[in-house]
C-alpha cells in the first residue's frame, strides 16, 4: 500500500486551498450532513435555477479526503445541469467502489481513485456527494442511490 | 509469567500488516484474544454445546455447569459477594440500558436528578437522557477541569438531595482520567442516590473491587478484557437487582406462566431471557482466568509504565497535542492526541501504512469533543501485550505523518 496513491498532490492542494468555501446569499437549498461514525461534517449550499447549478459553496470539517472531495466536487458541478451533476456523482461513486469508469468526465476528481483501495476512507470521499444528492433530490426526478 | 511472554499467547500477532509487524494500539476499542480464550470457546462448541438450565441430558448439565462456573469466576474477579449478583449481558451498552429501563424508569420521578460528567461515553449518557425524558427527571453535569479531572468540591456541589442516580465511568475512554469512584459513591449514598459505574475501560485494566467501591451497579464488556465480543456483565447489589425489573421477557427467565400473567425467576436469571450467551460467558470465564494468572496489579503496572513512556515521548514531539491528565498515575492505559494541521483520519491512515492500529474519530463522546473544541482526536491505547517498542513505532509513525503531510501540503 503506497500512501502516495491515496494522497495525491492535487488532493493536498484542494485540502489546503479549498475552492468554493463559504456561504451563498442566493441559495436555493442548504444541506447539513455528517458522518456520525467519525464526526466529519459538511454544509453544502446550492443555487439552482433553470435546472442548473448556478452557484455552490460548502463549509465543513473533516479529513483531507472528505474536504478535498467536497472542494473538487463544487468545481466540477458549478454550471452543470442537475441531471449532469447527478450522473457525475454516479460515476464518482463507481470509481470509489473500485469499478472501471470513464475518467474523462471526472477531471481532478480522478485523483481520488486511490481511495478505492482504502475501504476505511470510502465514506470520507462520499460525504460531499451524499450531500449533493440530498440537496438536488427535490429538483429532479432522479432518485439518489 | 513475564510480560515479554504474554505476546506469544496472542495468535493475531503472528502476521504482518501492510508489510510491517502488527502494532495494535486500539485495545480500548477491543482487545485481542489469547489462545486459552479462543480454545475454551472452540472446546465448548466441540465437546459441550447444549442449551443450559433445561435439558436433563449429559451435555445439558455440562453446558450449565460451565456457564455457571463462568459466572462464579467473574464474581470472584470483581470481588462480588455472591455469584448471583453477576448478570450476563451483551456488553456494557446493554447493561447500562437495562439499568435505564429496568431500574431508572421505574424509580425516577419528575424533578429527580441524574448526575453525570460531560466525559461519558454515549452508552453512559443516552440511556440517562432517555430515562430522564420518560420520567421528567433532570440531567446535571459535574464540570470537568482543564485536564479532564473532576474535583470532589464540584461533585459535592452537583449532588443534591434531589439526586437519585449518579452514572460515571471509572476511566474515561477519551481522556483516560481515573475518576474517584469511592468518594463519589459516599457522597451519593449520603443523599440516598444510587451509583452506576461504567467499568468498560477500568475492569480490563486494573483491580476493581465492587465491595471496596460500594457502587450499586457496575457494567463492563468481555471483549475489552481478552474475552469474546457479544458478552458483558451487569453487576448489582442484591437489593438493587431485586428491585430492578427484567427488560427482556420470554424463555429462561420465568417462574410460572399463566395465560394472563407470569412471574420471574430469582436474580440473576430473571434478567437473562432467552438462550443466554453461553459460549461468550465461557470465553469470558477463560479470559478472567488468563488475566488473573498474570495478575491485575501487574497489568495495571504495565499499562501505567507504557502510558508514562508514551506521554513522555508524545509530549516531546513538536506539533503534537496530548489531552487528559498530566500524570500517568491519574489515568488508564491510553493517550489521546492530535497532530497539528492533520486530521486524525489522515494520521490513522498513515500509521496503518506502517502496521500501526490506532483509533481516530469522536470515540462515542461527542459532548467531550465539543468540550475539547476539536472535531475528532486520535487515540493510542495499551494492554498487556504492548511493549515500549510499540510506543517507539507509534512515535516513528507520527514523524512519518508530519513529514508526509509537510511534504504533501508543501
Amino acid at each position: 500500500m503506497q500512501l502516495d496513491e491515496l494522497y495525491r498532490q492535487v488532493i493536498m492542494d484542494h485540502y489546503q486551498h479549498p475552492r468554493n468555501q463559504g456561504e451563498l446569499t442566493e441559495k436555493t437549498v442548504s444541506v447539513d450532513l455528517r458522518n456520525p461514525s467519525c464526526g466529519d461534517e459538511i454544509t453544502l449550499q446550492l443555487e439552482v435555477a433553470d435546472g442548473r447549478v448556478q452557484d455552490v459553496r460548502f463549509r465543513g470539517s473533516g479529513c483531507s479526503i472528505s474536504m478535498a472531495s467536497a472542494s473538487m466536487m463544487t468545481e466540477a458541478i458549478k454550471g452543470q445541469d442537475v441531471p449532469e451533476a447527478l450522473s457525475l456523482a454516479k460515476v464518482f461513486r463507481s470509481m470509489i467502489r473500485g469499478e472501471a469508469v470513464d475518467t474523462e468526465v471526472l477531471g481532478d476528481l480522478e485523483s481520488l481513485q486511490g481511495v478505492s483501495r482504502f475501504p476505511a476512507r470510502v465514506k470520507c470521499a462520499l460525504l460531499a456527494w451524499q450531500a449533493l444528492e440530498k440537496a438536488v433530490s427535490g429538483h429532479t426526478d432522479h432518485q439518489p442511490e | 509469567m513475564s510480560m515479554e511472554d504474554v505476546r506469544k499467547d496472542f495468535p493475531i500477532f503472528e502476521q504482518v500488516i501492510n508489510g510491517h509487524p502488527l502494532v495494535y494500539l486500539d485495545s480500548a476499542a477491543t482487545s485481542q484474544k489469547p489462545r486459552p480464550v479462543i480454545e475454551a470457546i472452540d472446546r465448548y462448541y466441540r465437546e459441550s454445546n447444549s442449551n443450559v438450565h433445561r435439558g436433563v441430558h449429559t451435555l445439558g448439565s455440562r453446558a450449565t455447569e460451565a456457564y455457571e462456573l463462568a459466572r462464579e469466576k467473574v464474581a470472584r474477579f470483581i470481588n462480588a459477594p455472591s455469584s448471583d449478583l453477576v448478570v450476563f449481558t451483551r456488553g456494557t451498552t446493554e447493561s447500562l440500558n437495562m439499568i435505564g429501563y429496568g431500574y431508572a424508569r421505574t424509580k425516577l420521578r419528575e424533578g429527580d436528578e441524574i448526575v453525570l460528567t460531560p466525559a461519558e461515553h454515549h452508552s453512559n449518557l443516552i440511556p440517562w437522557q432517555q430515562a430522564a425524558r420518560a420520567t421528567g427527571a433532570r440531567l446535571k453535569y459535574i464540570p470537568l477541569q482543564a485536564d479532564g479531572t473532576i474535583t470532589l468540591e464540584d461533585v459535592r456541589g452537583t449532588i443534591t438531595d434531589k439526586t437519585r442516580l449518579v452514572a460515571i465511568a471509572q476511566v474515561s475512554n477519551v481522556l483516560g482520567t481515573i475518576y474517584p469512584i469511592r468518594e463519589i459513591v459516599d457522597l451519593a449514598h449520603a443523599v440516598g442516590a444510587v451509583v452506576v459505574v461504567d467499568g468498560a475501560q477500568s475492569v480490563p485494566h486494573m483491580p476493581v473491587d465492587v465491595q471496596a467501591l460500594d457502587c450499586d451497579f457496575l457494567a463492563f464488556s468481555g471483549h475489552k478484557m481478552c474475552g469474546p465480543t457479544g458478552v458483558g456483565v451487569l453487576y448489582g447489589k442484591r437489593e438493587r437487582l431485586e428491585e430492578m425489573e427484567p427488560t427482556y421477557f420470554g424463555g429462561e427467565m420465568i417462574d410460572v406462566v399463566e395465560l394472563y400473567e407470569a412471574s420471574w425467576k430469582e436474580i440473576p436469571w430473571k434478567f437473562e431471557g432467552g438462550t443466554p450467551i453461553i459460549a461468550g460467558a465461557i470465553g469470558l470465564g477463560a479470559a478472567v482466568d488468563y488475566l488473573t494468572g498474570i495478575g491485575m496489579e501487574e497489568i495495571r503496572r504495565h499499562d501505567r509504565e507504557l502510558t508514562e513512556y508514551a506521554l513522555e515521548r508524545l509530549r516531546s514531539l513538536p506539533g503534537v497535542t496530548v489531552y487528559g491528565p498530566e500524570a500517568a498515575g491519574e489515568r488508564g492505559g491510553l493517550v489521546t492526541f492530535n497532530v497539528d494541521g492533520v486530521h486524525p483520519h489522515d494520521v490513522s491512515t498513515v500509521l496503518d501504512s506502517e502496521g500501526i492500529a490506532i483509533r481516530a474519530g469522536h470515540h462515542c463522546a461527542q459532548p467531550l469533543m465539543r468540550w475539547l473544541e476539536v472535531p475528532a482526536t486520535a487515540r493510542a491505547s495499551f494492554y498487556l501485550y504492548n511493549t515500549k517498542a510499540d510506543v517507539d513505532a507509534l512515535v516513528h509513525g507520527l514523524n512519518t505523518v508530519k513529514e508526509f503531510f509537510q511534504h504533501a501540503i508543501g
